[in-house]
């Protein structure tokens, strides 16, 4: 690890949660892959760096520190994935909308205006009345 | 005694599953395991009256310590005998109740035997835990029962409202008898008895006490009982009256000997128990519906029973044994004169009964002792009860006077609305109408229940000494030298014969002022009530779930993500702050480094700055191939490799999601939404960089790294330590990991091609069409096609040992598609293979699964690598490995990948119409 190193996965985090925050989805997906590289340079760069981790001779001690790799491996992989699937979700969004852009979701916006507790309490005043009636 | 429960658990299930057939005779099938019930425990009787505790205990959850200990003793054989006797007379009086119109008799009748039994085991446990349980049975069965009639809202409501009102009693009641097993260490009832600890913390007081009150009924917790009257009448006769809101007394005579010295426990069973007493008589008094009335009775005997059993003297408890058997009695006989008053006139007002003349005369005389004996008439049960209890209450040490005079005022309320009751059921509406014949008498099996009932209550309270061995042996969770219970129909002239006759009196002048007191009781019946303070609670529940919902649902994906990503910064940052390290780092690396690091940041903020679309896509590959310079700089090919791979990829398949959106982002954020943005991606960022910095100054250990690079040749058959580690160290990850590379492609597709847009929509074309080709693209792909697979073929076979491996291989199979891509389009894709892409997922997964699977045959555990060495031609000496076999897997599943990627976003809508 260098202080540069942690200076570029910094930024990487930053950028990428900037665009997570926007409301398009193409953007939200590219966000994703920055931070994705930002991880991975975490990631790599916790290990002892050095040479390629392949056994040809009886030196090991040179070694690069395979785990890390490992896991920034299937990291990379697995973004791929994820990617496509994104990918998709805006594709979805093109089909449904002509655009990729991430819609408030309208029902929420409904509960919060709304007293959803009403109907239940209305069956209980009606309880009460019956209690009290003469 | 388990069997005997037992027999009840399967009885009950049985009826609500088969009992439809039955019809009205389930309730005959289901009185069959109370009748038992009741016999046995008259055989246990000798034993228990000459002290001789019966006891089983069976395992439950051995490793908690929790067993079923089972104990039957005075008191609970006592409210035993009354659950499983009056269960039978109300299980035949039901047969008659339920008419053509209930609709599932089955399942009313098995419910009430899973009540029953339910509330057997509660009398009869001795563990806290077994009690509790049995306790929240008889809640939950009482909850169904009252909401029998489940198409009727106000049925549920009530049911609702019992049920919220008595689990929340019974949470407290467990969070007591904990506190109590916690400070003595001690969780059966019995040893508790029989070793009183010296004292009782006051949580747990409080606790079981509110838990108690909310059972019974007491206020302020009263309010779900009249509203649980919308059961069927012999539901509200056997557990709204007789049997399970006792459960609460029953609990309090267990504990009152240990507790009764304290403060919180004597000030609080008192001032509930006169306050429900006097309350609850008072609203009996203004009630039309003769149920209501009874109900609110209900409530205020219990209060009189709360005082008696929770004053915890020998004495009071020997008033409240005699109460409790007598109110079982009179009670469940009232109810179910109410009921058969509601079958044959149609009505339970007050105003509205029709005179009852011929065919009523039994009807009124059971009636008539019953209420007798609720009034405390001399020679009933109920008068021995209240003589024993103004007895015991006067030679209290303690609050005797104040305590005397509300039982004395409450006894009197409740000759009053005895009165009422009778008055107004059976003579007032004779005088109404002297000409109406009325409606015909009920049958004879109708009124057998309450008879018999009635007529054990006669001789019980003719001659209540033939119990003094079981109200005795009740005594005796007092300890073993408790006093002996003398119980008499008449106990001479005194003190308590002098406040019987100022009850009997001043009750019957309360009742003949009634008409004048109307408007007094008017006024009283506006103080906010246990009814109105639970409605309020509801609603203020309610109001308060929905401003959460609101604010913290407010439906905004970059609010959500704002929320998350500032915590997940802050939070870290925090700890970072408090722990502090020594930093001490190189500023630079190597000068390729950081032309490297140039690079990737150039692609990162390009990505994020520019406005159009495909510019971005491509300032993040930009990125993404400066981050394979990175890993080739840091000593990992392998991650050079699949970054470079997977970049080109992505890049195609953004450019086919890509050319289908608008070219820009056209709607910018708002300047305070950017600028918060700004801020938390900034936060972000510095914790980062505080993690990483700081964490890089801590030594870690290397320990798993280095048995790995030892392991991988002798053990993982591999030189490639990175490949070995994926597909053999952590090829469960490996394994997880291409199960979420399914399972997202199969998304993709699902997603892509759920709907199909109408083919009308203009849609830019698509950089290769199907209609014209060029020719040299169309060569150079087909030349290129079988290299770069042949290429990713040895990746895959040499990964074990070079850099490379099924990751790599595949991504690079899947660039090879791509070329054929560009060249012809999705057609020319499907051409290649006759799979079909799915095929191709699925095969890649079952063969990387089967391979972890297979070393299981053969008793070996999962993932095991078996290798052989074989000699092949060109290849030469080729060491063969199942991790080989699960690294084809791995190939597969990420081709099939791929092709799964070319079919959800690959085709033109031109070919998606077809």
């Amino acid at each position: 690890m260098t202080v540069l190193l942690a200076a570029a996965a910094a930024t990487l985090f930053a950028i990428g949660t900037y665009l997570l925050l926007q409301r398009k989805l193409s953007r939200i997906i590219i966000g994703l892959g920055l931070l994705t590289h930002g991880a991975n340079i975490l990631l790599i760069s916790a290990g002892v760096r050095g040479e390629p981790p392949i056994i040809e001779g009886a030196e090991t001690s040179s070694f690069a520190d395979p785990l890390p790799q490992a896991l920034a491996l299937t990291a990379i992989v697995i973004t791929f994935g994820v990617t496509t699937l994104l990918l998709a979700l805006a594709f979805r969004s093109w089909l449904l909308t002509d655009d990729d852009e991430v819609q408030d979701d309208l029902a929420d916006r409904h509960v919060a205006g709304h007293d959803a507790t009403r109907d239940e309490t209305e069956d209980q005043q009606e309880l009460i009345a019956w209690e009290e009636r003469r | 005694m388990p069997l005997l429960l037992l027999s009840f658990a399967v009885t009950g299930f049985a009826l609500i599953a088969g009992g439809q057939r039955l019809g009205a005779k389930s309730f005959v099938v289901g009185g069959a395991p109370m009748a038992a019930a009741f016999v046995w425990i008259l055989a246990q009787l000798d034993d228990v009256t000459s002290n001789v505790v019966i006891r089983r205990s069976i395992a439950w959850v051995e490793p908690l310590g929790l067993r079923l200990d089972l104990r039957l003793d005075g008191i609970s054989a006592t409210l035993a005998l009354v659950v499983a006797g009056v269960g039978v007379a109300v299980m035949l009086y039901a047969a008659c109740y339920v008419g053509a119109e209930e609709a599932t008799p089955g399942r009313l009748a098995g419910l009430m035997v899973l009540f029953s039994g339910s509330m057997l085991a509660l009398t009869m446990a001795d563990n806290v835990f077994l009690l509790y349980v049995c306790w929240e049975l008889t809640t939950i069965t009482s909850y169904l029962l009252i909401g029998n009639r489940h198409t009727d809202a106000r049925a549920r409501g009530a049911a609702l409202h019992a049920l919220l009102i008595t689990a929340a009693g019974g949470f407290a009641l467990l969070a007591g008898l904990l506190l109590i097993v916690a400070d003595s260490g001690v969780d059966r009832l019995s040893v508790l008895a029989a070793n009183p600890p010296t004292h009782l913390p006051t949580a747990a007081i409080v606790l079981v006490l509110v838990g108690v009150f909310t059972k019974s009924a007491q206020y302020p917790f009263h309010s779900w009982l009249p509203g649980a009257m919308a059961a069927p009448t012999p539901v509200s006769a056997y557990l709204h009256s007789a049997t399970m809101v006792k459960a609460g007394v029953f609990v309090l005579a267990l504990l009152a000997p240990i507790a009764h010295g304290a403060v919180p426990w004597r000030g609080m069973v008192v001032a509930a128990g006169l306050c429900s007493m006097l309350f609850g008589g008072l609203r009996a008094l203004r009630q039309q519906d003769i149920k209501l009335l009874l109900a609110f009775g209900t409530v205020s005997q219990l209060g009189l029973l709360t005082v008696l059993f929770g004053l915890g003297t020998p004495e009071t408890a020997t008033a409240g044994w005699v109460l409790l058997v007598a109110h079982a009695l009179f009670k469940a006989t009232l109810f179910m004169v109410v009921g058969i008053v509601d079958r044959g006139t149609g009505t339970r007002d007050l105003r509205a009964i029709p005179p009852l003349r011929s065919g009523w005369r039994g009807v009124e005389v059971v009636a008539g002792i019953a209420v007798a004996s609720m009034a405390g008439v001399p020679l009933t049960a109920g008068f021995a009860a209240k003589e024993l209890a103004f007895d015991a209450v006067s030679g209290l040490a303690w609050g005797a006077p104040w305590t005397l005079v509300g039982i004395v005022a409450g006894s009197a309320l409740t000759v009053a609305y005895s009165a009422r009751f009778f008055w107004g059921t059976f003579v007032a509406p004779r005088r109404r109408a002297p000409e109406d014949p009325g409606p015909t008498g009920p049958r004879v099996w109708f009124v057998t229940p309450p008879t018999l009932l009635t007529v054990i209550a006669v001789a019980f309270g003719l001659a209540p000494g033939v119990a003094d061995g079981l109200a005795t042996s009740a005594l005796r969770v007092f300890g073993t030298s408790a006093a002996t219970a003398h119980l008499s129909a008449w106990h001479g002239f005194g003190l308590p014969l002098a406040l019987s006759a100022v009850v009997l009196a001043g009750g019957l002048a309360l009742w003949t002022l009634l008409p004048r007191l109307e408007s007094a009781l008017e006024r009283g019946g506006r103080v906010p009530n246990g009814g109105e303070i639970f409605l309020a609670v509801l609603r203020g529940v309610g109001q308060l779930a929905t401003r959460v919902t609101a604010v913290i649902q407010n439906g905004s994906l970059p609010v959500y993500a704002g929320v998350i990503l500032l915590t997940a910064a802050l939070l870290p940052a925090g700890a970072l702050v408090i722990g502090r390290a020594s930093i001490d780092l190189p500023t630079f690396g190597s000068p390729g480094e950081a032309v490297v690091l140039a690079l990737l940041l150039t692609g990162a903020f390009g990505a994020a700055l520019v406005h159009r679309r495909f510019a971005a896509a491509l300032f993040l590959s930009v990125a993404g191939y400066a981050m394979a310079g990175l890993f080739a700089l840091s000593g990992a090919p392998d991650l050079a490799l699949t970054q470079v791979a997977v970049e080109t990829l992505s890049t195609v398949v953004f450019v086919l999601v890509l050319r289908r959106l608008p070219e820009g982002f056209e709607r910018q954020a708002s300047a305070p939404r950017r600028t918060a943005s700004i801020l938390i991606a900034a936060a972000v960022g510095a914790t980062v960089f505080a993690f990483a910095v700081i964490a890089a100054g801590f030594d870690h250990d290397t320990a798993a790294s280095d048995q790995m690079v030892e392991q991988a040749v002798p053990v993982g058959h591999g030189h490639n330590v990175v490949n070995v580690t994926l597909v053999d160290f952590r090829g469960f990850d490996t394994l997880g990991e291409i199960s979420v590379l399914v399972a997202a492609s199969i998304g993709a597709v699902a997603l892509a091609r759920a709907t199909r847009r109408a083919p009308a929509a203009p849609v830019r074309e698509p950089m290769a069409s199907s209609v014209a080709r060029l020719a040299f693209i169309d060569v150079a792909a087909r030349v290129a096609f079988p290299a770069v697979l042949l290429m990713s073929l040895w990746l895959l076979f040499a990964g074990h040992d070079y850099p490379g491996g099924g990751f790599v291989g595949g991504l690079l199979a899947g660039a090879a598609i791509a070329i054929r891509y560009i060249a012809g389009g999705i057609q020319e894709v499907r051409q290649r293979s006759r799979l079909k892409p799915w095929t191709v997922l699925g095969t890649g997964l079952f063969l990387a699964a089967a391979t972890a699977a297979a070393p299981l045959l053969a008793g070996r555990s999962v993932l095991e690598v078996a290798s052989t060495s074989v000699s092949l031609p060109v290849l030469g000496e080729v060491e063969l490995s199942s991790a080989l076999v699960f690294d084809i897997g791995v190939y597969f599943a990420v081709v099939g990948m791929v092709l799964m990627a070319f079919e959800a976003f690959g085709d033109t809508p031109q070919e998606r119409a077809l």
